[in-house]
C-alpha cells in the first residue's frame, strides 16, 4: 500500500559488485494464487499433499521435452561471469540473487533424483533432497527472476536463467502453489479477453474517448476501430494501452501513423490483449490457450495482417513462438512480415517518407531509450542484425532533436531490466522492484547528469509501469518515462 | 484479512481491496483510506463517486484519461490532470482510489 518499509538503494559512486548480504531477501515470496484463478489454468487448487513426488515427475517430463533445460542444469561450471550480472543482485546483495545461485536451487533438486552421482553420493555433488524448505525458496527466489536474460549474455555456456526460472514456475504451478499475479490476470484473459478485465464496452467507451481527445487536439478526426471486419491490419496490443499512462499516449501515436499511412487497421476485443503471461509461467498450454485468441480474432475479422504494439515479452513470443504456437499464417499478406511490429511499420513509413514529422514539437524533451529484455535479447525488428535496437532508435531521432544513449554496458543485449519484468510487477514485491530498478536508475542519472535528458521512451507496457512506480523513489519524477509513439504522435503532421 | 465497519466485520483481500463489493458504504471507504493514512475529503469523494458511477456502468474502473477527463469537465480544467489526482491519491489514483471505492484493483501491466 500507500507505505513502504524498506530504504531505496543509494546510487553508487562506481558501480561495484556489494557487499553480500545472505538471507536478506529470504521470505516467503509473492501472494500464492487462490484455487479460483488456479483451475481455469489447469492446476491444482492449492499444494497437493504429495506435492514433492508430482513435482519430480514434472521435473522428469520437463527434462524429457525440453533438450536445453537439462543442458543448462548439467553445464554450469561455475565459472563466476554471472554473478554480477543480475540486477536484483546489484540492487539487492543476497547472494541467491546470483543467476548461477538461483539455478543452483533446482540444480541440486536435478542431481539428487536424475543423475548418478546425486542419487548415490549427494553430498559429493551438492544434491539436495526436494523438502518443504527448498519448494519455499524455489517460490520465493524464482519470483525475484524477472526472466530477462541479461546473465545468459556472459555465460560463456550461454545457459539461460530465464528458461530455469519459468521451468520452476511450471512444476510449481502443477503441484498447486501458483502466483497470484501472474495466475489471475491468465484467467482474466479466458474470461474477459485482457489482463486488466477491461470488457468490450469499457474498451469502446475508451477509444471513442481517445478519438474525441485527438479532434479536440488537431482538428482531424482519427480512428480508433474495434471489431471492424475486413481492415486490413489486426493491432495486438497490451491493455495497459488503453488504461494506463504513459501507454495510452502511445496508442494515439499508433493511430496517427494508421491515419496518416491511409491503411485501414482494428482492434479486437477478443483479442485486446497482447501480453501472454502463460511465458512468464512457464506454461507452454497457457502460452498458447492465450496466442490462439490473436490467431482467432484475425481469422473473424477477415484481416491480412497483424502488428503488435508496444510490448516487450509480448514481442517475444509473437516474434519467435507465434508461428508454431498458433500458426500456420497462411492465410496473411505473405508480403508483410508476420507478425510486424508497430517501431517496424512506422519505421518504414518514416523510410519512404510517407510521414510529415516535425522534430521540434518535441524540443521541451531530451531523450534516452530503455531497451526492454525481451526485444532486446530474446527477438530482432527489421532484416537487419540489431534491428531491435537500431529501429526504435531512428524512430525516435526522427521525432526528436535531443537524443542520448545511456553507457553502453547497460543498453543493447547488456540492457538492463526495469526490475518489474517476467510477472513481478505486482505490489508484493515492491521492494524487489525497487533494488531491482538500481542500475538501470544509475544509467539513466549519468545521461541526466551529463546531458540533461529529461525522458526515457521505452516499448513495453511493464517497463512503463514499473519507471512510473519506481522513479520517485530515485529522485526523478513519474512522469519522465514515455511511450515511444508518444514522441511519434507529438511531432506527427496530419493532414 | 478483515475491517469492522460500524460493528461489522467487512472482509479484504491481501491488498485491502473489499472482497465482496456489496459490502462497501461510506464509512468502509473511510476506515480504507485511514489505513493508508489519508482523511477523505470533498475531492476525494468526487472521485470515489465517479469511480463507482463508471464501474456500475462498464464493470471496471476507468482508465486515468477517462478519469482525468471526467473530473476536469466535473471541476474545471485544473484539476482534470493525473496530477491533481497523485495529490489526492499518493499511490495512484487507479489503485489506491480504486481501494477505497470499494472495486477490485486493476490488474496487469499497469
Amino acid at each position: 500500500m500507500a507505505k513502504v518499509n524498506f530504504e531505496t538503494p543509494a546510487f553508487r559512486p562506481y558501480p561495484l559488485i556489494p557487499a553480500l548480504q545472505p538471507d536478506v531477501m529470504k521470505g516467503e515470496g509473492p501472494f500464492v494464487a487462490k484455487p479460483n484463478m488456479q483451475e481455469p489454468l489447469g492446476y491444482p487448487g492449492e499444494l497437493l499433499d504429495n506435492w514433492q513426488e508430482v513435482a519430480i515427475a514434472k521435473m522428469g517430463e520437463l527434462l524429457k521435452k525440453y533438450r536445453s533445460f537439462r543442458v543448462f542444469l548439467d553445464a554450469c561450471v561455475k565459472c563466476g561471469a554471472c554473478t554480477d550480472k543480475c540486477h536484483y543482485l546489484l540492487g539487492t546483495a543476497d547472494p541467491k540473487n546470483m543467476p548461477v545461485a538461483r539455478q543452483d536451487l533446482l540444480r541440486q533438486v536435478y542431481r539428487r533424483y536424475f543423475t548418478w552421482g546425486g542419487k548415490l553420493f549427494p553430498n559429493l555433488v551438492g544434491a539436495q533432497d526436494l523438502t518443504k524448505e527448498v519448494l519455499d525458496d524455489w517460490y520465493n527466489y524464482y519470483h525475484q527472476c524477472s526472466q530477462c536474460r541479461r546473465c545468459s549474455v556472459f555465460c560463456p555456456y550461454g545457459i539461460d536463467t530465464a528458461e530455469i526460472s519459468m521451468a520452476a514456475r511450471e512444476i510449481m504451478d502443477c503441484v498447486g502453489k501458483g502466483q497470484k499475479y501472474c495466475n489471475e490476470i491468465i484467467g482474466k484473459v479466458y474470461k474477459i479477453g485482457n489482463n486488466l478485465g477491461l470488457p468490450e464496452p469499457a474498451l469502446r467507451d475508451t477509444l471513442a474517448g481517445l478519438e474525441e481527445d485527438i479532434k479536440l487536439d488537431t482538428d482531424v478526426d482519427v480512428r480508433l476501430p474495434l471489431n471492424e471486419a475486413g481492415a486490413e491490419i489486426l493491432v495486438v496490443t497490451p491493455s495497459a494501452d488503453f488504461f494506463a499512462e504513459p501507454h495510452i499516449d502511445g496508442l494515439v501515436g499508433y493511430a496517427k501513423v494508421f491515419h496518416q499511412a491511409g491503411i485501414s487497421w482494428t482492434l479486437s476485443s477478443h483479442a485486446s490483449e497482447a501480453a501472454n503471461f502463460g511465458m512468464f509461467i512457464g506454461s507452454y498450454d497457457n502460452m498458447r490457450r492465450v496466442a490462439l485468441r490473436i490467431r482467432e480474432a484475425a481469422l473473424d475479422l477477415k484481416v491480412k495482417r497483424i502488428v503488435f504494439g508496444e510490448c516487450g515479452h509480448a514481442w517475444r513470443v509473437a516474434y519467435s513462438f507465434l508461428n508454431t504456437l498458433a500458426g500456420p499464417f497462411d492465410f496473411l499478406d505473405q508480403r508483410y512480415p508476420i507478425p510486424q511490429h508497430i517501431c517496424e511499420f512506422t519505421y518504414d513509413l518514416i523510410q519512404r517518407g510517407a510521414l510529415k514529422l516535425d522534430k521540434s514539437a518535441n524540443d521541451h524533451r531530451r531523450i534516452t531509450f530503455h531497451d526492454s529484455c525481451n526485444v532486446a535479447r530474446a527477438s530482432r525488428m527489421g532484416n537487419i542484425p540489431g534491428g531491435q535496437f537500431i529501429i526504435p532508435r531512428a524512430i525516435i531521432k526522427a521525432t526528436c532533436n535531443y537524443y542520448y544513449d545511456m553507457p553502453a554496458d547497460t543498453i543493447h543485449d547488456q540492457t538492463f531490466c526495469c526490475g518489474g519484468g517476467g510477472g513481478l510487477l505486482t505490489d508484493d514485491l515492491m521492494e524487489l522492484r525497487v533494488k531491482g530498478a538500481l542500475p538501470r536508475m544509475e544509467a539513466l542519472k549519468q545521461v541526466v547528469d551529463n546531458y540533461g535528458v529529461t525522458h526515457m521512451a521505452a516499448i513495453c507496457a511493464i517497463c512503463k509501469s514499473q519507471f512510473t512506480k519506481v522513479l520517485p523513489f530515485y529522485g526523478f519524477r513519474l512522469d519522465q518515462i514515455v511511450s515511444v509513439h508518444q514522441l511519434v504522435s507529438d511531432a506527427i503532421i496530419l493532414k | 484479512m478483515a475491517i469492522e465497519v460500524n460493528g461489522k466485520t467487512i472482509e479484504t483481500d491481501e491488498e485491502g481491496y473489499l472482497v465482496n463489493l456489496a459490502d462497501w458504504n461510506e464509512d468502509a471507504a473511510k476506515i480504507l483510506a485511514a489505513q493508508d493514512e489519508l482523511e477523505l475529503t470533498e475531492s476525494h469523494w468526487e472521485v470515489i463517486n465517479f469511480l463507482r458511477e463508471y464501474y456500475d456502468e462498464y464493470q471496471i474502473a476507468p482508465a486515468v484519461r477517462v478519469l482525468t477527463k471526467a473530473i476536469g469537465k466535473k471541476l474545471g480544467p485544473e484539476k482534470g490532470n493525473s496530477k491533481y489526482l497523485y495529490e489526492l491519491f499518493p499511490y495512484g489514483p487507479a489503485k489506491q482510489a480504486c481501494r477505497f471505492a470499494g472495486l477490485p484493483k486493476p490488474t496487469g501491466c499497469v
